[in-house]
């Protein structure tokens, strides 16, 4: 299995309403992200633009669906039909998140979230490695935002995610909107879990916003990234060192400006650290 | 609990709330079980909406949301795409508005035409490739995106003129059923509403009867000779319109 070479850069979710520009123009970012399901399709107009944006832009492939921690295993054909679109994209990396989202049939297409168990661990471990066999590349995993823990946990999150990486050769894919959601809701501090995934296999970082709901804070994507935010991703950033950064909003999707302007405030924040430094 | 059974709690939880999940939870697990007992029924709902973004003009927000929520009670999905929740709702909704047969038939269209936005891409033979044809044993091929659906209300016209947004007619039976052709030009959806004869004459085709067979098939059922030109003048159509994929 190959590695995942790092690569420097920030980048752009890639949404509908700003296809036309991504292909009418030079949009200034360095790669842009898919949601891999998405694509996952016969053909048509989705895979005719996506071919497209691929010829201008580096792309990394996230996807919602992979379940990798589901109790009866994952699904040949979803990564059958993952790998197709992987080697036709052939993309910086493939990643998807450390949840599971339907067990024996049922498929709720939400990020559900697992105890961090020994036993869910080597259940995660397994999946990863038939995921990586299946995919011929390795799997970059992302931390999720969750709205629950299970009363016997074993491990933290961030020691479940390190040692998944130990035990399979995985990267990361730190999502740090989702350590502060989740961070809040649970009552852990965010520097602890940032001092506990191991640096150098982090590959890429999301840059979220969130909403407050019913006494938790809610990973809505629909938001520019707030202030507690930033200054979390400016200490990711001085651990982690220059690695792919990207603005992910998945609801209330401005104008590309707007999220070109914000890209620009990590481009800034990483430069003054790199200048600091 | 092993990981398998704390799985299935939660699925049920998400499926029908109850509260043996809680047991499972540290702290108070009401606030965090609603939100994804809340997110699961959201984002079904929203999916339905996208995909059948005519029907929910139609409908409005309020009913549009009362009818995804009775589907998505009765439907979990098992697929791993979304893109395949809501194969089931047009049949479903003839039994939830049993009184507006346009409701399914919005359905259906919107249906039909998402599904054929990202159907398999075909290349359209053309009217040039076919110069050595034997008509008489030919047997057509039809593009993958190529859907037939009897229609019993004026459904096209309602569907139509959302997408143009103007106010649609008044829902009404058509005097006599109607057949809807759905297929995909190029990149762009297309539906069109076709004769009795067109209908009959496709159906049989995409059954694999040859060219010949259709013909005889038509003077038969017609008792008319000249139904062999209105044959002829299909084949025309459905070449224009590149439905035809290949010609064997």
């Amino acid at each position: 299995m190959t590695s995942v070479a790092r690569f420097q850069g920030f980048g752009l979710g890639l949404r509908p309403p700003h296809y036309q520009e991504f292909l009418a123009q030079s949009v200034p970012v360095d790669f842009v992200e898919v949601i891999s399901e998405n694509f996952m399709v016969a053909g048509g107009r989705p895979l005719t633009i996506l071919d497209a944006v691929r010829e201008r832009y580096p792309v990394a492939m996230h996807g919602v669906s992979m379940s990798i921690g589901s109790a009866d295993g994952l699904r040949d054909d979803y990564l059958i039909r993952l790998k197709k679109l992987a080697d036709r994209l052939r993309p910086l990396w493939v990643s998807d998140h450390l949840c599971w989202t339907g067990v024996e049939g049922f498929n709720s297409h939400d990020l559900l979230p697992l105890p961090y168990t020994e036993e869910a661990l080597e259940l995660v471990c397994a999946n990863v490695r038939h995921a990586q066999d299946v995919l011929e590349r390795p799997l970059v995993l992302e931390n999720p935002s969750s709205y629950l823990v299970f009363a016997d946990d074993e491990m933290s999150e961030w020691s479940f995610l390190a040692e998944t990486c130990q035990r399979t050769g995985c990267y990361l894919l730190l999502d740090v909107n989702n350590i502060y959601v989740s961070g809040t809701n649970h009552g852990f501090d965010p520097t602890a879990y940032l001092a506990g995934v191991p640096a150098d296999r982090v590959r890429q970082i999301h840059l979220a916003g969130h909403s407050a709901g019913r006494g938790l804070l809610i990973d809505t994507h629909d938001q520019p990234v707030p202030d507690p935010v930033w200054s979390l991703y400016e200490a990711a950033a001085r651990k982690i060192g220059p690695v792919a950064t990207m603005i992910e909003r998945d609801d209330n999707i401005p104008p590309l400006t707007e999220l070109l302007d914000e890209l620009d405030i990590a481009r800034a924040r990483s430069l003054a650290l790199k200048g600091a430094a | 609990m092993n990981l398998i059974q704390r799985q299935r709690l939660l699925r049920d939880h998400l499926l029908s709330h109850p509260a043996a999940a809680a047991s499972e939870i540290r702290g108070d697990a009401s606030a965090g079980l609603a939100v994804y007992h809340h997110a699961y029924r959201a984002q079904l709902i929203d999916c339905l909406r996208d995909t059948f973004e005519k029907l929910a003009l139609w409908l409005g927000d309020e009913l549009f949301e009362t009818t995804a929520l009775a589907y998505v009670e009765a439907n979990p999905p098992r697929s791993w795409t979304l893109a395949d929740y809501g194969a089931d709702f047009a049949a479903a909704l003839t039994k939830i508005h049993p009184d507006d047969p346009e409701v399914a038939e919005l359905a259906w269209l919107d249906w039909v035409l998402r599904r054929a936005f990202d159907g398999a891409d075909a290349a359209p033979v053309s009217a040039d490739a076919l110069s050595e044809v034997d008509w008489d044993a030919a047997v057509f091929t039809f593009v993958p995106t190529l859907s037939l659906n009897l229609m019993r209300t004026n459904c096209a016209a309602l569907w139509s003129a959302m997408a143009e947004d103007v106010m649609p007619p008044p829902a009404a039976l058509l005097s006599a059923s109607g057949t809807i052709r759905v297929w995909r030009s190029g990149l762009s959806p297309q539906f069109k509403t076709i004769s009795s004869l067109e209908a009959r004459a496709l159906q049989l085709a995409m059954a694999e009867y040859s060219f010949g067979e259709i013909c005889a098939i038509a003077i038969d059922e017609a008792n008319d000779s000249n139904a062999v030109n209105a044959a002829g003048q299909l084949l025309s159509v459905w070449l224009s319109d590149g439905i035809i994929q290949g010609v064997r």
